[in-house]
């Protein structure tokens, strides 16, 4: 999973961001995740999170610092080279960014797509993950035909589809009811059972009690806070991943 | 709850490019949007009868060429009669021993007549005997190869003893004013097929440009979901390969129409030099390869302006 000898699958150092000639959005962030463990990074609104899942899924460089991912440096690693390190992740965005003129199926179906698919391969994958988020009967339904709780399951399907090594999600339970924030998270967990590793960005702390085996990572201006130690230690109980059901 | 996920991870960690209908399915709302598949017909229209017209004066000067490169005329300039006849003979006499003269012959009386008939009147006016108005004997001759200043000059130097009136003169030498006029004109017409190259090569530059624009939020979720800038650009190239394809279908289909009504003009005419620049199956084929051409320009333009917006991206 990692080239990195101590297992780490991302790794961040010292890393600042700032946008043009303001000040520092994100100042000497360092952490490091850990493969198939659960985070969730919290913080008010504003601190910086979203800047920081930016970073993470590779739609941002940083300022300074050192960032590595699978074992290669985020940072110098050839434009060219990114595609496939973004292959390995999985997000779901705090706006869902759902493409408006697909529909719910085509939107889920995108990163097989875009991972070169053949067709008979993406129809039965994309109909089980809508069905497991409970959209078989909108598959057909454009983004503006979705609800919001709706548009944000198609999100997350979209995340989950091509299996990846890490899972982003930005706000995931936002716009949904607490059922269906549960019932998402339970998705996350299973994920994770199965050898994903789960970053969270979450501003709600009734979701943290709900993954007890998570770390957390509080941001405050754009710093980490680490008040328990746990971010920069391994999983307390780290969890072999699973074999994918064949 | 149970999680039936699909096995694609491998598909998703290794990418291999594919040209599926499904990636072009996320630009959908662009395609055939617009002026362009118009903007291409119109281009192709102009291309067509700017190369039609420039293949046509090409036929023209080279069959022209063809005629009179080893063409020689031989005046006997002479007013007496009797004179004249002998001198023509003695010149058509030797001209037939001269080394690479293929064919001579006089010209029959009638063509002279019928030659000067526009600025003297028939043959039946009083003046036009040959002797009121000496008109001078013609004589063709035929050489093999092109006529060189240098054979001229042995030209003339053989008939001079024998036809001290004669004056001989190449073809190709009265018609090289119209060669050069008839090559300018091929120039003119390669630069607007250039200029018309390069004008539609900056419309789909815009058109390209635009629909990056309208589809910035597409392409960055692309993007982000692991596209590659080829990939992106694949759906572009293929979105104006489109457009391309049927602007140019339209377009030849247009500038055919007005080849062939011009050429049905011009052949009406019945002048020997039009009529030699009729277009041969070699004009006609590369005719109909310039919407193929015009489609792989507009293709290529597309891939390098999204390639280059795209390398704006992280």
């Amino acid at each position: 999973m990692t080239k990195s000898s101590d297992g780490e699958i991302v790794q961040f150092d010292n890393v600042g961001l700032r946008y043009g000639a303001d000040r520092e959005v994100l100042s000497d962030v360092s952490f490091t995740l850990y493969p198939g463990s659960f985070y969730f990074i919290t913080g008010a609104s504003g601190v910086g999170k979203t800047s920081l899942l930016r970073l993470l899924y590779l739609a941002q460089r940083p300022s300074r610092g050192m960032i590595r991912m699978f074992g290669d440096d985020a940072i110098t690693l050839p434009r060219e080279r990114l595609p496939s390190l973004r292959r390995r992740l999985g997000v779901v965005f705090q706006d869902f960014r759902l493409v408006p003129h697909l529909s719910a199926f085509d939107n889920v179906a995108l990163p097989l797509r875009i991972a070169g698919a053949a067709e008979k391969d993406v129809e039965k994958p994309v109909r089980d993950m809508l069905d497991w988020v409970g959209l078989s009967g909108r598959m057909e339904a454009a983004p503006a035909a979705l609800s919001g709780g709706e548009q944000q399951r198609v999100a997350i399907a979209r995340a989950v589809i091509g299996r990846p090594e890490i899972l982003i999600a930005d706000e995931p339970t936002g716009n949904v009811d607490p059922d269906m924030a549960v019932k998402l998270l339970r998705l996350f967990e299973a994920l994770n059972r199965l050898g994903t590793t789960v970053l969270v960005a979450t501003h709600d702390m009734h979701l943290l009690q709900k993954v007890p085996d998570s770390m957390i990572m509080r941001l405050d201006k754009g710093r980490m806070m680490d008040p328990t130690g746990a971010l920069r230690l391994p999983p307390r109980r780290p969890q072999p991943a699973r074999q994918m059901p064949t | 709850m149970k999680l039936k996920l699909p096995g694609a991870s491998p598909l998703a960690r290794s990418w291999r490019p594919t040209a599926g209908s499904a990636e072009s399915r996320l630009v959908l709302q662009a395609r055939l949007s617009g002026p362009m598949p118009w903007v291409i017909a119109i281009m192709v229209a102009l291309t067509v009868l700017a190369a039609a017209t420039g293949l046509s004066l090409r036929n023209t000067a080279r069959a022209a060429k063809v005629e009179l490169s080893g063409g020689v005329t031989v005046q006997i300039v002479e007013p007496e009669a009797g004179a004249r006849v002998r001198q023509a003979e003695a010149s058509i006499a030797r001209l037939r021993t001269f080394p690479g003269v293929a064919s001579v012959r006089q010209v029959p009386q009638e063509e002279v007549d019928a030659l000067i008939e526009p600025w003297l009147g028939g043959s039946d006016s009083a003046d036009i005997d040959g002797e009121a108005i000496p008109v001078p004997a013609l004589i063709d001759a035929r050489m093999n190869g092109a006529v060189t200043e240098a054979r001229l000059v042995q030209l003339r130097a053989a008939l001079r003893s024998v036809a001290p009136a004669a004056r001989v003169d190449a073809q190709s030498s009265w018609l090289r004013p119209v060669f050069d006029a008839i090559q300018s004109l091929q120039w003119l017409a390669l630069a607007m097929v250039a200029l018309l190259a390069f004008a539609m090569a900056s419309a789909v530059l815009l058109a390209a440009r635009s629909a990056l624009g309208a589809n910035r939020d597409t392409i960055e979720i692309v993007h982000l979901l692991g596209g590659t800038d080829s990939q992106i650009a694949a759906i572009f190239q293929r979105w104006i390969g489109v457009d391309a394809a049927g602007g140019g279908v339209l377009g030849i289909a247009m500038g055919l129409v007005a080849v062939l009504f011009l050429g049905r003009r011009f052949a009406s005419l019945g002048a020997g030099l039009v009529d030699s620049g009729a277009l041969g199956w070699g004009d006609w084929l590369l005719l109909a390869l310039i919407p193929v051409l015009a489609a792989v320009l507009a293709m290529l333009t597309a891939r390098l302006s999204v390639m280059r917006a795209l390398r704006r991206l992280l």
